[in-house]
């Protein structure tokens, strides 16, 4: 039997299939980054986009999310310089080196490589792809699932991103700021793909934000693959805050080494749709992972923040904290899986999300998992979804303080747990402030 | 002169069971009035329907403070105007430090009666002066509300609280449960030093025990939702003595 497989395709399908075929010969690679992008496309297209019976991906449903696929967003070429000036608004008082990605195009122009630490390399991410240097290094593809559709997507279209690397056992004090900014009247897709290396014992904190203007329905997709050395020490946090049209796909791959430490912590402001998928393998023994999400979010917007962590090797801690703020009709969702590999003996992992509905018609979701098959280990998880604490709220109003404010004391309490947690005091204190913001303009 | 506090009729529900049944009380300036009434009576209820608490249903009567209709203002309105109910059981916030939660506390019911904020130095100031009256360890404030703290320490940040606010009317709901005897006598010394000619003091009790510490000028008896016997302190050894037993039957 020969007859055609004919695969139906929603619209959206159609369109990434036409804008693949289209970009694939200007797309930057050698033979095999080229091979590498053709088997992702393939395997895509097998598959089509995630939809409700995608188990990964139930609570956001990318079929009804994208009712079509937007065209892929041409070079920048706008007045760039204002764009790039009001980017990065959550780390406007921090003195952190800024490297600026407009469109998924990595701009250097627009960057600080003003006295770069020595030790320290920044690169465009397509360049290292024109020397046919892997989309994924093998480390961090243990990381994935056997196929996820976004990063195959991603890894099928990104052009450009950031590449950096850090030398062994040189500490950079200096922040890092990744500042992802989609600019044009017209909605586009943008594809980017970055990766950061450290090497043994070297150390680094990184702020990834990413922005866009209200109103224009961008598709974002964007990767950071994250290879953190033994012995390194790496923080990390992710805003996105993009405008109240954009759909935002972003993709955490992470590996951590032996006694490597990792904070990453995924702060969702903005946005109509947020997926933000961590995949974290704890590939040495004695690691340490820190692993925490905050969501806030209101009106129509749709937040999943999802996470596979992997612990692969004995002895690795982790903690994983996720809050969901949920007002107005908007959705949160949290899949959350910890895998304790066999050799992940004396493994110590705990996981919690916690979601504070708001609103009547607010709704959360989560869905915590573990999958152990190691047998001395310590693990657990727990979920909850409530309203505010009316008794908590009647003894600070029994003091004085209003409704209002009572409550902004209570959420704040709510998220201020995994907040606290940021080690940068200067980032900390923005993203407390970010909190109080958003609160003030809920009122 | 207007009264302080003025219930009259006052008849309250909650979850559908009639709890006050037409209560009368009035404190003037200067008073401590002691109420005390067995298990079930509305001793708690009465003091939640007082400062507002959520879940009560207001079915008759009326309260005047420094006559002001009560039940016009929401919670922390009431507590702008001077009262202050001290928890029977204080509540833990966690994520909220003691001193954050007293600052805010302040400061909102300073705007609301227009005056001037306290700066975080001078409240500081105040704050740990409080604390070491209190003996109240320092520590204790930059640690969130109440949390793993002991019942004496509980009772101690409330009277802390009440110090640092200066009600006019104090309410204090079965202060003396869960305390020790040493406990007991620094709460109540904390609570005798904020006795004064312009503030009122309702003590809510089941035991005659808090009562020689904190000594009232009347004392009431609270028994099915009304106030069935009044007199002055010596009532209070009286029902240690004979029980509640008789208002018990006649409530039935």
């Amino acid at each position: 039997m020969n007859a055609p497989v004919t695969t139906i395709r929603t619209e959206a399908e159609q369109g990434l299939v036409d804008a693949f075929t289209a970009a694939a010969p200007s797309l930057p690679g050698g033979v095999a980054v080229t091979a590498a992008r053709a088997a992702a496309f393939e395997a895509f297209s097998r598959t089509g986009l995630p939809h409700r019976r995608t188990e990964a991906w139930r609570y956001t449903d990318l079929r009804r999310f994208m009712r079509d696929a937007k065209p892929l967003a041409p070079f920048p070429n706008l007045d760039l310089a204002a764009t790039a000036a009001t980017a990065g608004f959550i780390a406007a008082d921090l003195d952190f080196r800024r490297l600026v990605v407009v469109d998924g195009i990595f701009m250097p122009s627009l960057s600080d490589l003003s006295g770069l630490e020595e030790g320290l390399t920044i690169r465009s991410f397509g360049a290292v792809l024109g020397e046919d240097a892997p989309l994924l290094p093998d480390v961090l593809r243990d990381a994935l699932p056997e196929y996820d559709p976004a990063m195959a997507l991603n890894a099928a279209l990104a052009r450009d991103g950031v590449w950096i690397s850090l030398a062994p056992g040189v500490a950079i004090e200096r922040p890092l700021h990744l500042v992802f900014v989609s600019t044009g009247e017209s909605p586009t897709s943008v594809f980017s793909r970055s990766r950061v290396t450290l090497g043994a014992g070297a150390r680094l904190s990184l702020l990834e934000t990413h922005e866009a203007a209200d109103g224009v329905a961008h598709q974002v997709n964007a990767a950071l693959g994250l290879l953190v050395g033994d012995a390194a020490e790496l923080t990390h946090v992710k805003v996105t805050a993009e405008g109240d049209a954009v759909l935002h796909v972003g993709s955490l791959i992470a590996s951590v080494g032996a006694r490597a430490k990792i904070s990453t912590c995924g702060f969702a402001l903005r946005g109509a749709v947020v997926r933000n998928q961590m995949f974290v393998r704890l590939a040495g023994a004695d690691t340490q992972a820190e692993i925490s999400g905050v969501s806030l979010l209101g009106g129509r917007q749709h937040v999943d923040q999802s996470l596979l962590l992997s612990h692969a090797a004995p002895g690795g801690t982790s903690r994983e904290t996720f809050k969901a703020v949920v007002d107005g009709t908007a959705h949160a969702a949290f899949q959350g899986k910890i895998a304790v590999e066999q050799a992940a003996q004396q493994t110590d992992a705990r996981m919690m999300a916690r979601a504070l509905l708001l609103s009547e018609e607010a709704e959360a979701y989560c869905k915590p998992e573990l999958e152990i098959f190691a047998d001395d280990v310590q693990c657990g998880h727990g979920a909850t979804v409530g309203t505010l604490d009316d008794q908590l709220k009647f003894y600070l109003m029994a003091r004085g303080i209003p409704a209002k404010e009572a409550e902004t004391l209570l959420i704040q309490a709510f998220v201020g747990e995994v907040l606290d947690g940021i080690a940068h005091e200067g980032l900390r204190e923005a993203l407390t402030a970010a909190t109080v913001n958003w609160l003030e303009a809920r009122a | 002169m207007t009264a302080l506090l003025e219930i009259r009729d006052l008849k309250a529900e909650v979850a559908g069971r009639q709890i006050l049944n037409g209560l009368d009380l009035t404190v003037n300036k200067g008073e401590i009035h002691a109420i005390m009434g067995p298990n079930g009576a509305g001793k708690s209820t009465l003091s939640y329907v007082l400062s507002g608490k959520p879940g009560y249903t207001i079915t008759g009567g009326e309260v005047y403070l420094n006559g002001e209709d009560l039940f016009a203002m929401e919670a922390d309105e009431r507590a702008a105007k001077g009262l202050f109910l001290a928890f029977q059981y204080p509540l833990e916030i966690p994520g909220v430090a003691t001193l954050t939660f007293l600052r805010s506390a302040l400061n909102a019911q300073r705007r609301k009666r227009g005056e001037e904020e306290l700066s975080s130095p001078d409240l500081l100031k105040r704050v740990r002066e409080l604390a070491k009256q209190l003996g109240i360890d320092p520590d204790m404030l930059r640690r969130p509300l109440n949390v793993g703290f002991s019942g004496g320490e509980k009772k101690r940040n409330e009277t802390l609280q009440m110090a640092l606010l200066e009600p006019k009317l104090c309410v204090l709901d079965e202060t003396d449960s869960g305390l020790d005897i040493d406990a007991l006598k620094v709460v109540a010394n904390g609570v005798n030093q904020l006795r004064a000619p312009e503030r009122g003091m309702i003590v809510i009790t089941h035991y005659q025990r808090l009562l020689d510490y904190i000594v009232p000028d009347v004392v009431h008896v609270l028994a099915a939702g009304r106030i069935v016997e009044t007199g002055g302190k010596e009532l209070a050894l009286e029902l240690e003595a004979r029980g509640y037993a008789q208002y018990q039957s006649e409530a039935a």
